[in-house]
């Protein structure tokens, strides 16, 4: 029997097909030319969004694959494409974010020679992938995507950086596509330990005072019913880290807040006070813990993880419970006795009325002075549909947008964690109104983080692309202002930054925007911008030294909180 | 903690770029690789690195376990010195003319069990295995004599337990292949 020979480059979309890929974010360019030349033949079946810049397209797919639970795809060609992909492929690394991206690489004859617009993709790739490999041979392509496609959405998600030389897209091949679901070094979904799950269960059992910790493992095993029914049956109030949030929705009566160094005082106090300590898909950041030798020292930990390296890396486990978390709290359930913590769930509530005094209701509700970025998002989240999805991006913006936004259903925050990238959220907003687009996306951003990518600006105007972006617009890079405030003795070091009009800007690309200058402006704004049917750039000046509180200062105690500039908890 | 010798033995799939994705979680942490070896193991297919370094023992296992955790390695472990059996090999290059004025070389050999593979009027070329203090001490016996070039391979390891870890995580990979077939 002979089969047709195609191109790699046809052999390449015609994987992506079988993995269901329907939707690439990329930039064409000399290395990846015969690929792009195929995808016309198939736009029909496979949409391209052309992004301004390849980091677009990295921190694009990151939001799509983030609301979606799909791998996100980029296509890019080699040398500087391959080099601007390395802020999103290490961003997806550390949050943990299924994502394939392809580079052109240059002729494989011509590899190590300095050629045009090479650079060794997989030596610069490998710290921050999970998977990191070059096609030279059109023969392994099929091959060489499958196992991409398993590693980067298989066990801990990650991204795969596949480098695809031009002689293996332009020479031809039979193709027989074999998905993979087999590698022998690699073992994403370990079997359940009975015993690892009654040590857990006898600890929550005998626990007066445990606390959950909920973390993206929750969202990305879709275990938020099991999580849910743990909580409920033992009666235990959780945390959710910044990646955890809306994993449970923000009105439950067991869910205190976020962890945190801007998280609510009640997990992070009682995080010293519980007596049992949950982790479940959670890594122990140190923005979660501060200092780890005043940290939980007086409680057992229980830490519940899919990926073996997390155990004992920051936090001592007294019990570790290997797997992926729907199948690890399915067991446990059944094991754990119903329960009542009534006094103890009951201690969060000084918390909480200290902080809606201290915090929240200058800050959501103040009675007069300058715009407060609280006050916003909280109008925002107030005017939109129960299921909108928070987009943030780095600083200020995204910890408020975080604190005052609620969440009613799971994948409803698309955030920059791990990295802190600036400049991450109006790509990933994109890709996250791709990935869901029946769901309303609202994108908070700083002056600072919209002028990093602005130029995605350009792929908004030409997808269409219906976001809502929010400037939250002090006219300062407000997070490092605020640490100059509080540890640098007030010297602000280049964080005055003089800003452009950005609704001029967004007006250019064709996006509807306003101004928002004065309280009185606020509602009527933002219900323009909801009911706008496209696009569009709320731009909103707001205090220009506003500040996030509370806040745990970096390396210090979970209780050390300050409540503002002179008050501590 | 106190930092001492491990020895980190890495099973891996043969494949392209593994040395570097190893190296890299060694530099991370500041690790300072002793010695290293890779070669085939007694699995077909499988190459087996075995690497020295300096550490306490709570980094070293973390950095085993974020080695394991890259895809194309099978396994990995670290041991301390009294849990494996090893070997390294040392050859020194010294000057002829200078072993021949000297009459201690014969004993300096026999004590040593060090071996002789090349003499020539210029140079005698001598080898020893053994561990790194029996290497490094006829290395300083045999400097009067002008050692012009000495060279210490990377350890050689096996281990002393009766559990053969990779061949049951093999297994079990095995058979977890073969359920997904069903």
């Amino acid at each position: 029997m002979t089969t047709d020979k195609i191109t790699g480059s046809e052999a390449l979309i015609r994987s992506l097909l079988e993995e269901n890929v329907k939707l690439i974010y990329g930039y064409p360019g000399g290395a990846i030319m015969p690929v792009f030349d195929c995808m016309h033949n198939y736009r029909d079946r496979l949409k391209h969004v052309l992004v301004r810049h390849e980091q677009g397209a990295t921190h694009a797919a990151q939001g799509y694959a983030r609301v979606s639970g799909e791998t996100g795809v980029v296509l890019v060609t080699s040398g500087p494409a391959a080099t601007n992909i390395i802020t999103g492929v290490a961003d997806a690394m550390v949050d943990s974010t299924p994502m394939v991206v392809i580079t052109g690489q240059i002729n494989s004859s011509l590899l190590g020679t300095d050629a045009f617009q090479e650079t060794d993709v997989v030596g610069i790739t490998q710290p921050v992938t999970k998977w990191s490999y070059q096609i030279r041979r059109t023969e392994d392509i099929a091959w060489a995507v499958a196992r991409a496609f398993y590693i980067a959405r298989s066990g801990r998600p990650g991204p795969v950086v596949l480098d695809f030389t031009k002689d293996a897209q332009v020479g031809t091949t039979e193709f027989h596509y074999q998905k993979c679901n087999f590698i022998r070094s690699y073992n994403p979904y370990p079997k359940v330990n009975e015993k690892e799950i009654d040590d857990a269960a006898a600890l929550i059992n005998q626990s007066k005072k445990p606390l959950l910790l909920i973390g993206q493992g929750v969202i990305l095993s879709h275990a938020e019913n099991e999580v849910l029914q743990l909580m409920e049956k033992a009666d235990i109030p959780a945390g959710c880290t910044l990646l955890g949030l809306s994993a449970i929705p923000t009105a439950h009566r067991l869910y205190k807040g976020m962890l945190g160094m801007h998280g609510n005082i009640g997990p992070n106090i009682k995080t010293n006070e519980c007596d049992l300590l949950i982790a479940v898909g959670m890594r122990f950041d140190d923005r979660v813990t501060g200092g780890l030798d005043t940290y939980a020292k007086q409680a057992k930990v229980i830490h519940f993880d899919i990926d073996p390296s997390e155990f004992n890396k920051n936090v001592h486990a007294d019990v570790t419970v290997l797997g992926d978390a729907k199948a690890t709290l399915l067991a446990l359930i059944d094991k754990v006795n119903n329960n009542k913590h009534t006094d103890w769930i009951s201690e969060f509530e000084i918390c909480e009325k200290t902080e809606f005094e201290k915090v929240v209701r200058p800050e959501v509700y103040p009675e007069g002075g300058p715009l407060k970025m609280g006050e916003v998002v909280r109008k925002v989240s107030e005017a939109a549909e129960d299921n909108t999805i928070l987009v943030t991006d780095v600083g200020q913006n995204q910890m408020m947008g975080a604190r005052y936004f609620n969440y009613t259903c799971p994948r409803s925050i698309v955030t920059s964690g791990g990295l802190g990238t600036m400049g991450f959220g109006l790509p990933a907003a994109i890709g996250a109104k791709m990935g869901a687009p029946d769901r309303t996306v609202c994108f908070f951003t700083g002056d600072g983080g919209i002028q990093m990518t602005i130029q995605e600006l350009g792929t908004v105007m030409q997808t269409g692309v219906d976001i809502k972006i929010i400037i939250l617009n002090n006219n300062f890079l407000g997070m490092v202002r605020q640490w100059q405030e509080l540890f640098f003795k007030q010297r602000y070091s280049e964080t005055y930054m003089l800003n452009p009009d950005f609704t001029a800007i967004a007006a250019a690309y064709g996006i509807k925007g306003r101004n928002v200058t004065d309280r009185s402006q606020l509602d009527e704004a933002i219900a323009e911008m909801m009911a706008h049917k496209g696009a569009y750039l709320l731009n909103v000046a707001v205090e220009e030294k506003g500040m996030v509180f509370p806040m745990i200062p970096a390396g210090g105690c979970v209780t050390d909180i300050l409540l503002n500039s002179t008050e501590k908890y | 903690m106190k930092s001492i010798l491990y020895t980190v033995t890495v099973y891996t799939e043969n494949q392209v770029g593994l040395l570097n994705q190893i190296s890299i979680i060694f530099g991370r942490r500041r690790l300072n690789i002793e010695s290293l070896s890779v070669s085939a193991s007694a699995i077909e297919g499988i190459h087996k690195f075995i690497i020295t370094t300096n550490s306490d023992r709570d980094t070293i296992e973390k950095v085993v376990q974020q080695i394991e955790k890259r895809i194309d390695v099978i396994r990995a472990f670290f041991y301390t010195e009294d849990e494996i059996f090893y070997q390294e090999v040392a050859l020194y290059k010294v000057a002829t003319e200078k072993l021949l004025d000297d009459s201690g070389i014969e004993e300096l050999v026999r004590r040593h069990n060090a071996r002789i593979l090349e003499v020539n009027r210029t140079y005698t070329v001598i080898e020893k295995s053994g561990h790194t203090e029996e290497t490094q001490q006829l290395f300083e016996e045999l400097s009067k004599f002008e050692v012009m070039q000495f060279v210490r391979s990377g350890r050689v390891a096996i281990t002393k337990s009766t559990v053969e870890h990779v061949s049951l995580f093999l297994e079990a990979q095995e058979s977890r292949r073969l359920s997904t077939q069903e």
